[in-house]
């Protein structure tokens, strides 16, 4: 394969409405050689893959899932400006065998656009299986172009596709397909459009795409208009005032061309056949078993998180870093003890925990990714839908919160499920507010010697308290920020189906990997700062600039009852890892001989609303490295990075303080 | 004519009007709600969201999604 010559080179985008299996049908062409980032200057994810076939360099770009072309979100933007810009030799659209009547209102929208177009219908299987017998062949006679049957998943139909679009690519010119038609009255308004437009369509813009999108009201073509030919528009936009409901009428004529071009090809089951899927929304839609089925399925999903992955990161931190560094620390005996403790303390410490994390992200995502293929997520998203949407949060994002409680990275990671940008930014930014194992393990620890037998009832509350705040910095960022504007929820439940074990693997093996090598060297770095600042300028933690900082903050510190710079830089260590608060107690207080002297230590300075105060800061204290470094990940910028630090920071100091002088009241 | 959230399960109505913004209107008529078409309420509790079948996909529409689709009920009973 190497060795042959490769003399074409063929872009290839992949096209299709989301819950078409378009994932699947790319990773089964393209397998590891994919490069995953970020469509230039958006926060979309862009997949592209690169392989030889037949001589043949081909170049396979996945476009965002998107159910038309029209400026209504980023992803059909994205979608239309690289097939416009970038004019791929060829569109592949990927369609559901058992949606293929609204599937095909993306055919008829890139049927206006100058590509040549190949369909591939996937899912063949579930769709026979519910009764749905699609005959490919007629379909092609009818739309006059290539129609290829897939099951994507069992990599069935797959090659036939490439075949097809390589075909194409070198017979461009005799694509001729059938294109839907508008109405008479619409004709006749788009043959005056153009008229107007006739030499002042800016490039790459089709002249009678321009005026089809001016007449469907299109938010960008309409801004390029006003700005690029202004005059033009003012003859267009009278035109356009007498005709404000033609995208209703051009959607209505798309339709009947669907109709037309699919009614011969495909035979429907009969009416009142109950499906499988029927049968299963029964109870997983159902507003209260399918509540309890949530409930049990995330009960699963969190118990084998933890029985699957714990394990692995005990394993990792006793039985790889622990003996790594101690070997490590034998061997480097001789050298200065700053570049020694930078290297063991800073650097290996803060690679452990990324370690730690990869366990629990490998589990998690293969876990979602199951939940995702087979189609419980949008019913899971259903059924949570009506609890939180009042505060601006979506069905979806329900999953990614409730895992917080595991650990806030995946939480943060996992709200790309959320297809709504708002409500997930909103996901991201509230998710630190729930409270991670981290920080549960803090407090557990120090809770008996705080509380005594009020331990159980003080953790339980300081839960309790998070999620209240949970609430609150939702329904206020929803209404100071968002305006408690109203988000649509229109979601598509798509027929259940098998899970494919390539896409969920390859899912993945991607996510973790970005997390790697993402978060991970920020991790590290910040590591190695935190503990470069306990060690500088003396070499001992006591008189250090980390214990500067701590006394800077004092003044704060004893509004909630906190004076002592010790407790504020076992909350700043945190940062690096919420259960770093223990350790720096333990340094910080010379208590090495025993857990329960280290809390009993801490218990004897703090009465009980400062003890309170100290487990509430603790609980909603600025999310750690890891998760920041998410953050930025996932959002695309260092602003929601820092706008989030800013917020918990405000949160925890406004709760201490609140917090200790009630409780000191009572 | 009633409102989509109106609809029991069970029954089917055609689409007569949509109402609402024009990102709401444009939205729903490229998932194919356009006037004149077919709906199946498959499953109406009254209250929170509703699930229709329209044009062979099954879509979820919150409650205010509903009211701003008018429908109206056809005549006779549903098979099953």
């Amino acid at each position: 394969m190497v060795s042959k010559q490769v003399n074409h080179s063929i872009t290839i985008a992949l096209a299709g409405q989301p819950n078409v299996g378009k994932s699947t049908v790319f990773n089964m062409l393209t397998g590891l050689n994919q490069h995953v980032g970020n469509w230039p200057g958006k926060t979309v994810e862009q997949k592209m893959g690169e392989f030889i076939h037949d001589e043949h360099n081909i170049r396979l770009v996945d476009l965002p899932g998107t159910y038309s072309l029209t400026a209504n979100s980023v992803e059909e933007r994205i979608a239309r400006d690289f097939i416009l810009d970038e004019r791929p030799d060829v569109v592949i659209l990927i369609t559901n065998a058992t949606e293929l009547e609204c599937n095909f209102y993306l055919l008829a929208e890139l049927l206006m656009l100058p590509v040549p177009l190949v369909v591939g219908i996937n899912m063949m299987d579930v769709a026979n299986h519910h009764g749905i017998h699609i005959e490919t062949h007629v379909l092609a006679a009818a739309l006059g172009m290539q129609v290829v049957p897939l099951v994507a998943s069992k990599n069935r139909g797959v090659h036939d596709l490439l075949e097809a679009a390589i075909h194409l690519a070198q017979t461009k010119d005799s694509f001729n397909p059938k294109r839907p038609e508008i109405s008479a009255e619409h004709k006749r308004v788009l043959v005056d459009i153009q008229a107007s437009l006739s030499g002042q369509v800016p490039a790459p813009y089709p002249i009678d795409w321009v005026a089809m999108k001016l007449l469907e009201g299109d938010s960008q073509v309409t801004e390029l208009i006003q700005n690029d030919a202004p005059e033009a528009w003012e003859k267009i936009h009278a035109i356009l005032l007498q005709h404000e409901d033609a995208y209703l009428d051009i959607a209505s004529s798309r339709y009947e061309w669907i109709g037309r071009m699919i009614r011969a090809a495909v035979e429907r089951p009969k009416a009142g056949v109950i499906t499988i899927t029927d049968r299963l929304d029964k109870v997983a839609t159902h507003p209260f078993w399918g509540l309890l089925l949530l409930v049990g399925v995330f009960g699963v999903v969190f118990l084998l998180t933890y029985r699957l992955a714990l394990p692995v990161v005990d394993w990792l931190g006793q039985g790889l870093v622990s003996p790594f560094a101690t070997w490590l620390q034998h061997v480097l005996s001789g050298v200065p003890a700053w570049f020694s403790g930078l290297l063991i303390d800073g650097i290996i410490n803060g690679a452990g925990t990324v370690l730690t994390f990869v366990p629990i992200l490998i589990v998690f995502f293969a876990i979602m990714g199951v939940l995702e293929d087979i189609g419980y997520m949008a019913r899971s998203a259903y059924v949570t839908d009506r609890y939180i949407h009042w505060m601006g949060l979506h069905g979806r994002s329900f999953l990614p919160l409730f895992l917080g409680f595991g650990c806030n990275v995946p939480a943060v990671m996992g709200s790309r499920i959320i297809e709504d940008r708002r409500a997930r930014l909103l996901t991201i930014m509230l998710t630190p507010l729930v409270p991670c194992t981290g920080r549960l393990a803090v407090i557990t620890f120090l809770a008996p010697a705080l509380f005594g037998r009020q331990a159980a009832l003080v953790t339980t509350s300081l839960v309790a308290f998070n999620l209240i705040l949970l609430f609150i910095t939702g329904i206020a960022i929803h209404h100071v920020v968002y305006k408690d504007e109203h988000i649509a929820f229109i979601m598509e439940m798509p027929l259940y189906h098998l899970p494919n074990v390539r896409t969920i693997s390859l899912f993945v093996w991607r996510n973790t990997l970005a997390f790697i090598r993402k978060a991970g060297s920020i991790i590290v770095i910040v590591s190695a700062i935190v503990w470069l600042l306990s060690w500088l300028p003396y070499g001992d933690i006591q008189t250090s600039w980390l214990a500067s900082v701590g006394h800077i903050f004092e003044p704060i510190g004893r509004w909630m009852g906190l004076g002592d710079w010790r407790l504020i830089v076992a909350l700043l260590t945190s940062f690096v890892a919420k259960e770093n608060t223990i350790a720096t107690l333990g340094v910080l207080f010379g208590s090495h001989s025993s857990a329960l002297g280290l809390a009993a230590q801490v218990a004897a300075i703090l009465t009980i609303p400062a003890a309170l105060a100290f487990m509430v800061v603790q609980m909603t204290f600025i999310p750690c490295a890891a998760t920041v470094a998410v953050i930025k990940q996932e959002t695309g910028s260092w602003k929601y990075a820092f706008h989030n630090l800013g917020l918990l920071a405000a949160i925890s100091i406004i709760s201490g303080i609140i917090v200790y002088q009630i409780a000191k009241l009572i | 004519m009633i409102s989509l959230s109106d609809v029991k399960t069970g029954k089917s109505a055609i689409i007569k009007q949509l109402s609402g913004g024009k990102e709401f209107t444009n939205r729903v008529a490229a998932l194919g709600f356009t006037l004149g078409t077919k709906i199946t309420v498959l499953q109406n509790f009254g209250a929170g969201p509703v699930i229709i079948e329209l044009r062979d996909s099954r879509i979820a529409l919150g409650r205010g999604e509903a009211r701003k689709v008018l429908v109206m009920v056809e005549n006779g009973e549903q098979a099953g």
